[in-house]
């Protein structure tokens, strides 16, 4: 039986990925993911883990030590943030395109200039092209759920992609939480070993990375698109599994306190735990306000979601990122054209807040609820703005 | 072929499959030997660097145009003047 544990988050990330036996863990300490490959390099150098542990020069390197060892068979391990997922990035697009099951923890953080170690979604938003299939955690035990689910969901023959787990920088990954972490059984339980259906060996020798001419990319990149698309409903089996096994569920598109809500606030990450707090006090004040999570990002569950926005008169969307001059942030952008594609369209506010670790409070989703409903109500145009800017 | 049809992950899951790439579509000059002019010193052979050339029973060297992209060091470097870049035709 696992054992609940008052722990760093960072910390029961590392724990988690070390019960799901990796067999290489290659990575670089960048603020604030520095905890997570730490600790598993304490666990690997103490004995507590049978891998190989490859302290690289940079991530770009991290990510290639990756690529070649889950191109090889391995089960494989990174983690990173901001910049440093910035210089990875090269090569985070050949391991998706090379359907490598790697798993990787992005500890998000803004991106540079002016530097800012603290957290927001820059880094989670620059990676959405990458092929990477993307999850998001509001707090320290879907962290842990979430890693545990990446692998499963990875490595399953009908998907074959590397999935990266995001976790908001220092509110999450310097936290100290109570967390329910399993046990190796209940792990092994709900993860079968490794199986890779190919793999570089010298008995059975082939080529990964060939290069693909004009005559071929086009075909590859469809066949990868396919695979992102047919990974979504593995994904919500894989959930539903962990449900049935752990008892806590996870979906694409989670919804709180929706019901007859006319005004809808729309969050990513660990935000949400504040915009629920939010909701329950514009709920007691008679207000007609629910919230939707998004859980996963890649593959973008596009009708899950306008299924849950489609009831609402007006929807909130909370972007934690810049899309410079789109008048629009990355996740609004989405969701905007979501909803065209299916011919719903609700009116549509989009609130950027919490650059770079700037605080998004209570008040802040009250601000943004009420603003919305304003806008509503008076007809005026749907807008954008940067919460809390000051003129 | 079809999207489909493609191994996972674009792998070539067939060793030695580089040899049927036809390099020689690339070519625009194809060299021509003047085996008149040729003393079979092998320079061609040497500096080619797709392995292009290969020597025949009566000791000359003969370039494999599947293969030859037209690169035109053999013509370089060949001390005779023996081998001549010539258009491709059409």
């Amino acid at each position: 039986m696992g054992k609940r544990v008052g722990m760093e988050v960072s910390i029961a990330a590392a724990e988690v990925v070390g019960l799901c036996d990796v067999d290489v863990i290659a990575a670089y300490p960048i603020t604030p993911q520095t905890h997570i490959v730490e600790h598993l390099s304490e666990l690997v150098a103490d004995g507590h883990l049978d891998a190989e542990f490859v302290p690289v020069e940079s991530e770009h390197s991290a990510m290639s030590t990756c690529v070649g060892a889950a191109a090889a068979g391995a089960r494989t391990f990174t983690s990173t943030s901001s910049q440093g997922y910035a210089l990875m990035a090269e090569i985070c697009y050949i391991a998706s395109s090379l359907r490598l099951p790697i798993v990787m923890a992005v500890a998000n953080r803004a991106l540079s200039a002016p530097i800012n170690i603290w957290n927001d979604h820059s880094d989670m938003m620059m990676a959405r092209d990458t092929g990477w299939i993307q999850t998001v955690a509001e707090n320290g035990q879907e962290v842990v759920d979430l890693l545990l689910h990446a692998y499963r969901v990875a490595e399953d023959p009908r998907v074959l992609l590397p999935v990266m787990v995001n976790l908001d920088g220092f509110t999450l990954t310097h936290m100290i939480e109570p967390i329910w972490l399993p046990d190796k059984d209940e792990v092994q339980r709900y993860l079968p070993p490794y199986k890779p259906q190919i793999r570089l060996d010298p008995r059975n020798p082939m080529t990964f990375g060939p290069v693909g001419m004009p005559e071929v990319y086009t075909e590859a990149k469809k066949a990868q698109d396919e695979a992102m698309n047919g990974a979504l409903p593995v994904i919500v089996e894989a959930w539903q599994e962990f449900e049935k096994q752990f008892g806590r569920s996870y979906h694409p598109v989670e919804t709180y306190k929706t019901e007859g809500a006319e005004i809808l606030l729309l969050t990513v990450g660990s935000v949400s735990e504040t915009a629920m707090t939010a909701v329950d006090k514009m709920r007691a004040q008679g207000r007609n306000v629910g919230l939707v999570r998004l859980r996963l990002w890649r593959p973008f569950p596009a009708k899950e979601l306008v299924n849950v926005l489609k009831t609402a008169k007006a929807v909130a969307v909370v972007d934690r990122a810049m899309a410079f001059s789109t008048r629009s942030g990355p996740l609004c952008t989405e969701v905007k054209a979501a909803l065209y594609d299916h011919g719903v369209s609700p009116y549509v506010q989009n609130y950027i807040a919490g650059l770079g670790g700037r605080d998004v409070t209570v008040e802040d989703f009250e601000m943004m609820a009420a603003k919305t409903s304003d806008g509503l109500a008076k007809g005026l145009p749907m807008g954008y703005e940067i919460v809390n800017v000051r003129e | 072929m079809s999207w489909k049809d493609l191994a996972l992950g674009c792998t070539l899951t067939e060793p030695g499959t580089a040899a049927r790439l036809r390099t020689g579509d690339w070519r625009s000059m194809r060299p021509v030997t003047n085996y008149e002019l040729c003393n079979k010193c092998g320079q061609c052979y040497i500096f080619c660097p797709d392995m292009v050339y290969s020597r025949t029973a009566e000791g000359y060297y003969e370039a494999n145009y599947f293969y030859c992209k037209g690169c035109g060091i053999c013509a370089r470097e060949c001390p005779k003047d023996a081998i001549q870049m010539v258009q491709e035709e059409k």
